[in-house]
């Protein structure tokens, strides 16, 4: 899936500016938390950063799930059930969890979300 | 350990914004004992008098009843350094806050210039991980709010006074009645 320019350009100065991470760190393979050292305020600084660049309303919840992933009936020895691997996909479609589905351990989760993503999120929110 | 570092609240809009000040003195052992030959104020405390100035905003919305803690300088730019004698007047402003956290700009000025601009971001710490962690003791919470003067300049948005919160004040009689 192709990233729009101008979006990715808005995200990326976004990033720069929250994570204080160089220019050409920020790609669209890039994950949040691995490659760029993501912590869980800076989410909500992102996220911030992200509803006034776009001038949308992010709920916390779309980007990050921490009520399915931490909701006990969807969790079973430390990875998601079907049915919370359902409840995800629904929620985070912009999102590729072919991966993740393959052995979805909770404590992965947190090193899904890449650039791309997170462009392609805010692509819905703009449509 | 004593650890004010704004003297005073000068102006404070629930929800929205706060002015303090802070004035430096060479009584302060930190304003000669930080950098040897070059007396001043350091730039990490007036970070940190901008933070308690944003914190006291931020909790004041929930009663000072959230635990909050300054999780991150996003920006931070000084243009000279305070020197004794010279008084920091201190604004900050709340930008876009959520459950878990919010954002604040400040500056600092001494005197109408401009001495450095802020962008911080605070963090609640949530009832799961922290339950039955508290950052102060209420009483003494209580006294420390006064002595800054919150309750006597701190206004709604509407006007009115802000008030003393129920159980601060519940802790502060019983602290009080202790040893009659």
């Amino acid at each position: 899936m192709s990233v729009d320019p101008e979006i990715f350009a808005k995200v990326k100065e976004a990033l720069i500016d929250a994570l204080g991470v160089d220019d050409d760190e920020v790609t669209e393979e890039a994950t949040m938390v691995g490659d760029l050292g993501a912590e869980s305020i800076d989410f909500l600084d992102i996220v911030f950063k992200l509803e006034k660049s776009f001038d949308i309303t992010i709920p916390r919840e779309e980007l990050f799930p921490d009520d399915i992933l931490t909701n006990a009936d969807y969790i079973a020895d430390g990875k998601l059930t079907a049915d919370g691997l359902a409840q995800l996909k629904e929620r985070m479609q912009f999102v590729d969890l072919t991966k993740f589905e393959a052995d979805p351990q909770v404590q992965n989760f947190g090193n899904l979300l890449t650039v791309r993503d997170l462009c392609s999120y805010v692509a819905t929110k703009k449509a | 350990m004593r650890w004010f570092w704004v003297d005073r609240f000068t102006e404070f809009v629930s929800g929205q914004s706060a002015s303090s000040e802070k004035s430096v003195s060479l009584s302060e052992e930190v304003v000669d004992d930080y950098a040897p030959g070059r007396t001043h104020f350091p730039s990490s405390l007036i970070v940190e008098g901008l933070a308690q100035t944003g914190g006291l905003l931020l909790g004041q919305m929930s009663d000072f009843k959230d635990r909050v803690v300054l999780a991150k300088i996003s920006k931070s730019k000084f243009y000279f350094e305070a020197y004794p004698g010279d008084t920091l007047t201190y604004q900050i402003t709340l930008g876009p806050q959520e459950g878990i956290g919010a954002v604040a700009t400040g500056t600092s000025h001494v005197g109408g210039r401009l001495q450095a601009e802020i962008e911080l971001m605070f963090a609640k710490l949530d009832d799961e991980r922290f339950n039955n962690v508290e950052l102060f003791e209420p009483a003494e919470f209580c006294r420390m709010i006064r002595l800054l003067r919150i309750f006597e300049v701190g206004v709604n948005p509407d006007g009115s006074p802000i008030q003393v919160p129920e159980h601060m004040s519940e802790a502060e009689k019983a602290f009080l009645r202790i040893g009659v």
